[in-house]
């Protein structure tokens, strides 16, 4: 698959891998945080981190859109799904992550019509051919995915399709890693950045991390290759007392980002005041709703919705994972209580989740390649 | 909600008892990497309780051959049926039946039982009749089995079409006779309009085990090679597009076949066969943790060596499932003695359906219990069993 | 974040301009290129996928670069793994 086999080549890792050693100064240790729950997943299905020295960790971030979503949201969708006249369309992502009264998955066995799709536009579909019933589309996602979003608005308006909605809970990035920043737990050395959300919002939203801050940030793609690059850029950054704002995802990634993503967003949708995160509690401007301009197609509009705050089971520590505090093996109930047959949180059950990739693909020992083992001893 | 409160606790003690700073040896007194390990040991120990089913309600997971299936086979079925013939799980049971023909003896038979509730019922490689008897004659092959006898059961909706029952019919005909098979005896049920998603087919099958092998994945033991007959996930990613609501179009056609005639030649030329499972819902990897959890072994596969049609890897890319888990239906997965491996694959290359059939991996000793794949980027991960089927996912 | 895939533009949709067909290793679908409408993509030209519209286009120039340093990076390693072997010779 072009675009995509060439930035899985081994040879190119091991090379990168005596790279990125050489670079470890002995005795100090290196803490990056890959703030994509994407990067996350790669990094472990891949088994990257056979390639990483002792001396750099990779810390798990935020940016899982599935997982900082709060169980009484949860609750609030599972509310519009019970609706006899309403068909909840979502993505397989929200399929098994629990509210208080079971995950979309359970509602789903005891009858309720929910119905997976692979576009926003899969629910439209649905809409056109359910003209006797309301079509209710769960919105999750960065960046990323609010503009699909948006154009789906756009378009079920120019239609004048009048039996759809959406339940917004799209996030964004940029007050999550400002909030990890912000963290007193944390003491980070440069942040793997986002890719996918960078096609939309570009890389200038992330200056302020090397201005402010002083730490630097390599945009990375998604391929094994793209990070382990990254993470090299990365070193080469601290080794050279450097803290800039890097694109290593060029390939993709525009600086200026995609203005007509970002023009859709604006119409459709704005900024709500504060929206509460899983683990990182209540930040103001973080997430998006419906603009009233397009109340028509505001489901939290159209029904009422319980918006109960609820809090996590005490055993979860979904929470300190998210904000990177704990690794996923960490955490109390972690593969025992809580596993993705029996999830507590949404860390294990969301394909982003570090807790899930960790679980289904990590929980191993460890072998470092050579010559990551040779980190240090120069 | 899933897990009862009492788990959860009884989870927190065994955390906490490590984590007290007087327990000498404590957990806060390791470095890293012993303190990971304790918890990987107390995963390994929570993941062989005994099984639960914890939901009230049957889910889709249970039907899709993984982690959920497992567990209601085990908690309801094992349970409630309990006895040595049956505990073996394995594709087919094997029986032996006292036959007095002057002098007493023994006829070796093998049993097994299959469902076919695919939908859509016709699709590009075949259709619910070809699965129906393909699948049940595999079984019995994949013991070592002679298969020859079958029973087919109908569950119609009132409303299906007959035309289409009788191209059903047909070609259960012409499966059974590529297969060497008859279908003896059969049975008809008609249920109203809105069950049975047009028709269901149930198989029995029963073959005959001339051969002095004894099969089971329990036999696997470090050094065995682990070969599979030709490229995964055809069937699978040939049903989902199929189902026509992801909009995609790729030429794959499902992999059905009858593989009795592979099997014989593979057992001819190779004694050291320790086991055969053919690859169905749940994939390979649901195989190869069978293996590893049944003979409690490593095993260590290369992404590398696992064969996959460009067009199944694109869908599966694109809706970010993974080809393990997709389900085949005409797939031989088999352990082999280490110096074996080479003959059986000439052997199975020697027939038409396994003209790519691969070595993919071997059995190891250390990590028992758990399979890990070397990843073509070079580093290494797990593959467990999912709960339920791969769900295509955005993020 | 999440899920986006490198496809080839195979054609336009006749009828409607923001619709396009893709190829990703043999399998084929509509996507919507509405997001890439300053500068929509032509037959031949890859694009990122995501949630069946396309993000992004994908800069070949910029993928071609990124190649050659890597592929400089894996030689200078073999360079310098060959001459440690040379050296090692008494």
């Amino acid at each position: 698959m072009r675009f995509v086999d060439e930035f899985r080549d081994a040879d190119k890792a091991h090379a990168l891998a005596a790279k990125i050693a050489a670079l470890c100064e002995p005795g100090r240790s290196y803490k990056f945080m890959e703030v994509c729950g994407g990067h996350t997943h790669t990094i472990y299905k891949h088994g990257l981190e056979d390639y990483l020295p002792e001396a750099i960790t990779l810390v798990h971030g935020p940016g899982c859109p599935v997982c900082v979503i709060p169980m009484g949201r949860v609750d609030d969708a599972m509310h519009l799904a019970s609706r006899p006249d309403v068909i909840m369309t979502s993505f397989g992502d929200m399929m098994r992550v629990p509210g208080s009264q079971g995950s979309f998955f359970d509602a789903k066995a005891a009858g309720t019509d929910i119905r997976m799709v692979y576009s926003p536009l899969d629910s439209l579909k649905i809409a056109r051919q359910n003209p006797d019933k309301h079509v209710v589309f769960m919105a999750i996602g960065f960046e990323t995915t609010a503009p699909s979003t948006a154009m789906t608005m756009l378009r079920a308006a120019a239609e004048g399709l009048s039996n759809f909605s959406v339940f917004c809970n799209h996030v964004t990035i940029i007050p999550a890693i400002k909030a990890i920043l912000d963290s007193p737990d944390l003491r980070l050395d440069g942040f793997i950045g986002p890719g996918h959300v960078s096609t939309v919002i570009g890389c200038r939203p992330y200056e302020f991390i090397a201005r402010d801050y002083g730490k630097p940030v390599v945009v990375a793609g998604f391929e094994p290759l793209d990070i382990l690059q990254s993470i090299y850029m990365l070193m080469l950054q601290l080794s050279s007392g450097r803290s800039e704002i890097e694109n290593q995802y060029s390939r993709v990634v525009p600086w200026n980002g995609n203005v007509v993503a970002l023009k859709a967003i604006g119409e459709t949708m704005e900024l709500r005041p504060y929206f509460e995160w899983r683990g990182l509690g209540f930040i103001s401007h973080s997430a998006l709703r419906v603009r009233e301009k397009y109340a028509s197609m505001d489901a939290e509009r159209l029904f009422s919705v319980p918006g109960v705050r609820v809090a996590d089971p005490k055993a979860c520590q979904c929470g300190e994972v998210l904000k990177g505090v704990l690794k996923p093996w960490e955490c109390k109930v972690f593969g025992t209580a809580c596993t993705p047959e029996t999830p507590i949180g949404t860390c294990m059950v969301s394909p982003e989740g570090a807790c899930a990739a960790y679980y289904n693909y990590g929980r191993m020992n460890r072998n470092r390649v050579p010559e990551a083992a040779r980190a240090g001893q120069s | 909600m899933s897990a009862g409160s009492g788990w959860i606790e009884e989870a927190l003690r065994e955390h906490d008892h490590g984590e007290r700073p007087e327990n000498p040896g404590g957990r806060a007194a390791l470095p890293v990497t012993d303190r990971e390990q304790q918890v990987l040991d107390r995963i390994d120990r929570a993941r062989r309780r005994h099984p639960r089913v914890r939901e009230e309600r049957i889910t889709m997971s249970h039907g899709a051959g993984g982690k959920a299936t497992h567990t209601l086979i085990e908690a309801i079925f094992l349970d409630a049926f309990r006895n040595p013939l049956l505990e073996p799980l394995e594709d087919a049971a094997e029986l032996r039946v006292p036959v007095s023909s002057g002098v007493t003896s023994e006829a070796r038979l093998a049993l097994t039982t299959d469902s076919y509730v695919v939908s859509p019922l016709f699709f590009p490689g075949g259709d619910i009749g070809d699965l129906a008897v393909n699948g049940t004659v595999n079984d019995l092959s994949v013991a070592g089995a002679t298969p020859l006898y079958l029973t087919a059961g109908f569950i119609l909706e009132e409303g299906f079409p007959v035309a289409d029952l009788a191209r059903v019919a047909a070609s259960m005909r012409d499966a059974a006779a590529a297969a060497g098979v008859t279908i003896v005896t059969g049975d008809t049920k008609v249920v109203q309009r809105g069950k049975a998603d047009g028709c269901y087919v149930n198989t029995a099958g029963v073959g005959v085990l001339s051969r002095p092998v004894s099969l089971g994945v329990a036999h696997a033991r470090p050094g065995d090679a682990i070969i599979v007959s030709g490229p995964i996930g055809d069937h699978g990613i040939t049903i989902m597009l199929a189902r026509g609501e992801l909009d995609i179009e790729a030429d794959v056609t499902s992999d059905t076949a009858p593989l009795n005639g592979l099997i014989a030649d593979l057992l001819d030329a190779v004694p050291g066969v320790r086991a055969m499972r053919d690859a169905t819902r749940g994939g390979v990897a649901t195989i190869l943790n069978e293996i590893a959890r049944a003979a409690d072994v490593g095993v260590l596969v290369r992404e590398d060596d696992i064969p996959v049609r460009p067009e199944v890897r694109g869908a599966c890319e694109l809706l970010g499932i993974d080809p393990m888990y997709v389900a085949c239906e005409g797939r031989l997965v088999a352990v082999v003695s280490g110096d074996s491996a080479d003959a059986a694959v000439r052997a199975l290359r020697g027939h038409p359906l396994g003209a790519d059939a691969a070595v993919i991996g071997e059995v190891v000793a250390d990590q028992p219990g758990i399979v890990r794949l070397k990843t073509a980027f070079g580093g290494t991960r797990i593959v467990d069993l999912l709960v339920g089927d791969p769900l295509p996912r955005i993020c | 974040m999440c899920l986006g895939i490198p496809g080839e533009v195979v054609e336009l949709h006749a009828e409607q301009p923001d619709l396009a067909k893709v190829n990703v290793s043999g399998v084929k679908r509509l996507i919507n290129i509405g997001l890439l409408a300053d500068d929509p993509p032509k037959p031949g030209e890859w694009v990122l996928i995501h949630v069946g519209f396309a993000l992004s286009k994908i800069d070949e120039a910029e993928a071609a670069a990124a190649m050659e340093f890597l592929e400089g990076i894996g030689q200078a390693y073999e360079d310098e793994i060959a001459a440690l072997r040379g050296s090692l010779i008494e």
